[in-house]
This record gives C-alpha cells, structure tokens and sequence, in this order.
C-alpha cells in the first residue's frame, strides 16, 4: 500500500531575537490512505511546525525548512514555488485550527469564506459554489444552510464555527485533512460532537486525517496511528491499541501514568513527570528526555537514540531499545509527591 | 462523623447587568456547604457560573442576593475585626500563572505582600518566611530575586500557590489552577496541592471543568449548568450513579485514553449548544438539550432534593 503522505527528517528551525530555536529536529512521519493519525504532544514539541511546514504556512522571513523531505503521493513539496503550492493547499491538504474566532475573517459572510475556495480550485460559476456550499455546510450537521450563507462568524457557537471551518477545509474535496488541537477550546459536550462529526466525514469521504492534540482521550477515540513528540522529535511511533496497551517510549509511559482516569482509585497519587522540556534554543547532546527519565543510561547524555523497529508498526527511538541495554528492569517509579 | 461546616453558601445569587437592561443571571439560587478539611469541587461547561460562584464566595463580588458564611461570619457584611480577618484566611489561586502575577514584581515581592498588607512576619523573618513558602513549594531560595518571566507555567502556577499559602490561610479556592499546564505538569500541580492539604489542614474549592481530574481531587463534587447547581454528591457516587441527565451526558462525553473501552463504550451526546445565560429556557434550564425531557420540565423550575442519602439533584425525574 503506498502512503499518501511521507515526512522524513524534517527539520524546521526560527530565528528570533534570543538566537536559533530548533524547533523541529529531524521528524518522519507517514499517513497511508483513509487513515488517521495523531501527533500528541505538549505545548512546543513541535507538532504544529511540523502541520504547517506540511502546509508550508511557516511564515518565511523567519521561519525555515532547513531539510528533510515532504512527500504528498510521491511529489516533493519542499521544493515547490508558492504559486504551486496554492494549488494543493485546499485541493490536495486542508488544515483547521485551534480557535475558528481569529483562523476565519469576521467581516465576511460565511458564504463567500466557503466559496473562495471552491472558485479559485475548480473554476466555477458562483451559483454552482453556492449548491456545494449548501451541501457541505448539510454535510457538518449545520441547519438551514441556505439562510446560515448569509451570516457571519459572530452569529455562531463556538462548536458551530468549528463545523464551518471543517466545512471549508472539506469543500474541494482533498486527500488530507491536518486538524491542529480542533476540540482544545471546546466544551467537553460539543468536543464529543465534533469527534463524532471527523469519524462521519472520514466514513462518507475517505479524507485521509492528521489530527494534532494533547488529549490522549481525543486520541483513543478517533486515531487508527499515533506518533509521539518530543522537542522537536517523534519519539515513538505505532499503532493507536499499540501506544495504550504497549507503550515502550519512557515519556509515552510517563504521559499515560500522569493522567487520572474517571475509574481511577482517587487515593493513589498522579505520577507526574518530573521536571519541564529542554530549551529548544540549545537542545540537548543527547536524548531530550534523558533529565526527566527514571531509566536514563551514561550514553543516552552524549548519543542522540534513533528511531529503531520494536515491531514492524512500531517504532522507538530510545537507547533501552538497543540489545546491549536489554537488561534494564522497567518498574514503575514509586509515586511521591513531587 | 459530625464535621465543621467551614463555608455555608446559602441561596446566592449573582446577576450582572450588561447594558439595554438585560441582566446575566451568572448564578441562581446556589446553595452547599463546605466541612473543614475536604476538597469540594465544582465542575460545569464554560460560562456556567463555576467561576463567578468561587469569586463571589471570596468576597471579590458582592452577591445579588443570598449570603455566604466562613465560619459563622458574613463575608460580604461583617466588618468586625473577626470578620476583616476573613480576608487573610481565605485565599484564591487563579487559572492563568501568565496573568496573574505581577511581571514588574520579584518573586519574592510576589510573596512577600500578602504578609505586608496583613502586617504579619516583619522584618528579617518575613524573608525568611518567602524562602520557606519556595521551599515547600519544590522552587529554590535563589528564585526569590527573579521575575516571573523567568519559570514555566507550572514553576509560575507553584509561586502563585506559594503567595496564597504564605499568610497562613485555612481555605483555598483555586480556579481552574491546572488547565493552563500540560499534562505531565498538572499531575505535579495537583500532587503539591494534595500534599500541601493533608500537611496544613487545608480545605479546597477546586473549580475546573475536567471531571477526571475533579474526580480525582475532590471528596464532594458540584455540577453546574447555565448557572444552577444540578447534582451534588460525593465523587464516588458522583461517577458511579449520576442521577441528573446533564451529569450524566458530562460523564460519558469525556474521552477516556483507553482505545479499546472507548470504542465500544455506548455514550449520551447530547445535541445542541448551551443556551444564552442572558435568555434561560423557563423551567429546568437543561430541558432545551435534554434527552428525557417531559412537558412538566418547561413549566416548573426542579426543587433541590435529597434523592439519595448524601446525593442531590434538581431534576423533575426525581421529584
């Protein structure tokens, strides 16, 4: 089966005032067809560079590619002019983002938002871009279309203005949908909605998914294929039962064990992950997790881990994965306080 | 076991007018009680009054109607000495670590002020009392010179519960205290927080919408819709046996990091959004999303019932 998307060693760094900040430092990933994958990870793990340098909507003066290779069904993207990648950007790979208040313009209708698309890709009359419109808007579960064309953003809930950003990412049809943190600033009632709307959509179009969140209960839900990111690097790889069920990265452990669960025996302490992330404006020689690992080994200061094959869906990049550290016990640290 | 009730919220209402005459009913008729020593949380969807509640209860608003006793003294009339010490003995810690520190302030002044305006440890001890609050916190004594820039959000949410602790107070209500962190760091939030009450006798208000974490903190839970109290019970039943339909939909809305329960677990979702607080639904105000919704909701607000012992509920199903 051949992947509809390919990202291999991408590195994307920023300049700013206090230097160079690495933020993503050689990410793979690979998104087959009908397929969803999450990224999770926390705030500056660099999953939503590596979205919007798929994108290329990394602002440039600033920001750069500085290598890697992103494939969109065999083509290259890196490499392409601007001009070329307007034509896949809402054709080939739409993205929807966070808060839909300031990703949408408040000042036109939502109509004219959807159809600016449908007009630039496929060229046609604006009586016909109004009937598609009307169909998707039908398609996200938004009532009265044909009067909702007419309104603006203000006159929508929050879960509704997120259905309408859905609904323009999807109007040309594209192999990809790249959903940033799309369920963070909702309530937990509309977010179930709107997961439940991505598996609709997903089961009547095929649209292939990346979704990007923190909330590994978003994730259970909606994810065929999770990789894990850590300052800047996909850390583990596989499977969505694989990364619940059989975790082998130690921060994809610690992120599991520090959330409490509604079934949860409430006497037992979290166990949090000690200490914050690494300093991306100089990251660390080695692996980035090594100051906050229970198991961290002499060579995991000075070597970077590479990413290496537990099974054949499963991948890892830590050096416990190597045959000569095999022998290190995993027990579950002692839950303190701190 | 007879406990103390500590706070007694009593019928509080809190409306605001926000202009041509409309008024924003923030909370309607809420009433519970807070024993020393416990955690009672209070969860609700945004804009359901959860915070406007904690606030009003501090003092920072003064309610519509309704009162709030600490200790058998009104917070929002006593003026007695007893009662202006009220101030100093309830403390809040506040969602946002970025905003709610001064950034023109050291740490240490951070701190420090609370002791100030209570004119409590002078002189060389009230340094020396910042070094301990650090201290009992998980931060460093040599973090008493630096700007609050300069630490993470769970470094800068720890300085903030290091500034409500310092003036010795028995009561926190902490406001979302954790949503604003990643999670690895909030299971570090909450773990101090835990560990700080059972070693000061502290007792809590903990608002927040994650139920799970909620659940995980609390020995009582509120749940709170478009300004009322729905179900009132301890955590566990809470979970186990909600009674009200909202509490319900809540619960088995929250995505659970288990793939294979998730998929198969039968969920409410309940359609709709949340109507404006400024134009409630007349009766039950959670009619217009409910699934069991009958004719008698819409006419007749539920009354506030014991439906089991210790459990609570307004819901017309139980009256």
């Amino acid at each position: 089966m051949g992947k509809l998307l390919e990202v291999e060693d991408l590195h994307v760094t920023f300049q700013t005032h206090g230097g160079e900040v690495k933020a993503v430092r050689g990410v793979s990933l690979a998104l087959s067809e009908g397929e969803t994958l999450a990224i999770v990870g926390e705030s500056g793990c660099g999953k939503s560079v590596t979205a919007k340098s798929i994108m290329r909507l990394v602002p440039e003066h600033i920001g750069k590619i500085k290598s890697g290779s992103i494939r969109l069904k065999g083509r290259e993207l890196t490499t392409l002019t601007e001009q070329e990648m307007r034509k896949i950007r809402g054709k080939e790979i739409s993205m929807i983002f966070q808060d839909a208040m300031t990703a949408l313009n408040p000042t036109i209708t939502i109509g004219e938002q959807i159809m600016e698309g449908i007009i630039r890709h496929q060229g046609i009359s604006r009586r016909e871009a109004r009937e598609q419109a009307i169909e998707i808007l039908t398609l996200v579960g938004i009532a009265n279309p044909e009067s909702r064309l007419k309104q603006y953003l203000h006159q929508f809930s929050g879960g509704m203005r997120q259905r309408i950003m859905i609904a323009i990412a999807l109007v040309c049809k594209p192999a990809i949908l790249i959903a940033d943190e799309p369920t963070t600033a909702l309530d937990v009632t509309i977010q179930a909605q709107i997961v439940d709307l991505f598996k609709q959509i997903q089961k009547k179009t095929g649209v292939s998914i990346i979704i990007i969140t923190h909330d590994l209960g978003v994730v259970a839900k909606i994810a065929d294929r999770v990789s894990v990111m850590y300052a800047g690097k996909v850390v583990e790889s596989a499977p969505v039962r694989e990364i619940f069920y059989n975790p082998q990265h130690p921060y994809t452990k610690g992120l599991l064990a520090s959330m409490p669960r509604l079934d949860s025996d409430r006497n037992m302490p979290l166990t949090p992950i000690p200490g914050t992330p690494p300093d991306l404006f100089s990251p660390p020689a080695g692996c980035a997790f090594v100051a906050r690992c229970d198991w961290a080994l002499e060579v995991c200061r000075h070597h970077q881990p590479a990413a290496s094959a537990f099974d054949d869906q499963h991948t890892v990049a830590c050096w416990l994965q190597d045959p000569r550290a095999k022998t290190v016990k995993y027990t579950l640290r002692a839950a303190t306080g701190l | 076991m007879e406990r103390k009730k500590l706070v007694e919220v009593k019928r509080l209402h809190k409306h605001f007018t926000i202009g041509k005459g409309l008024l924003l009913r923030a909370a309607n008729d809420i009433s519970f009680d807070i024993y020393q020593g416990e955690t009672f949380g209070l969860v609700g969807e945004s804009g359901c009054g959860k915070s406007t509640t904690g606030r009003t209860i501090i003092g920072l608003y003064q309610p519509t109607s309704g009162e709030v006793l600490y200790d058998g003294h009104n917070v929002h009339t006593d003026k007695s000495r007893e009662g202006k010490s009220l101030m100093r003995r309830m403390q809040m810690i506040f969602q946002d670590p970025y905003a709610s520190l001064n950034p023109r302030m050291t740490v240490a002044d951070i701190i420090a002020e609370g002791l100030y305006l209570n004119d409590m440890y002078k002189g060389r001890q009230r340094l020396q009392r910042v070094y301990d609050m650090l201290e009992l916190v998980g931060l460093r004594k040599e973090h008493a010179n630096r700007f609050p820039h300069e630490f993470s959000g769970g470094q800068r949410q720890r300085i903030g519960i290091a500034r409500a602790l310092a003036v010795e107070p028995e009561f926190i209500i902490a406001d979302e205290p954790i949503s604003a962190l990643d999670v690895s760091v909030q299971a570090q939030v909450v773990n101090l927080m835990k560990q700080l009450q059972r070693e000061q006798n502290l007792t809590y208000l903990f608002i927040a919408h994650d139920l799970a974490m909620v659940k995980h903190i609390s020995d009582r839970i509120g749940v709170m819709y478009l300004g009322n109290l729905v179900e009132l019970t301890t955590s566990e039943r809470l979970y186990q046996d909600p009674k009200h339909p909202y509490t319900q939909a809540l619960l088995s809305a929250i995505p659970v990091p288990d793939p294979d329960l998730e998929r198969e677990r039968e969920r409410i979702i309940i359609q709709g959004d949340v109507p404006s607080p400024v134009i409630p639904p007349s009766g039950c105000v959670f009619r217009t999303r409910c699934p069991v919704a009958k004719p008698v909701c819409s006419e007749r607000k539920p009354d506030w019932l014991e439906v089991a012992p210790q459990h609570f509920a307004a819901c017309h199903l139980y009256q």
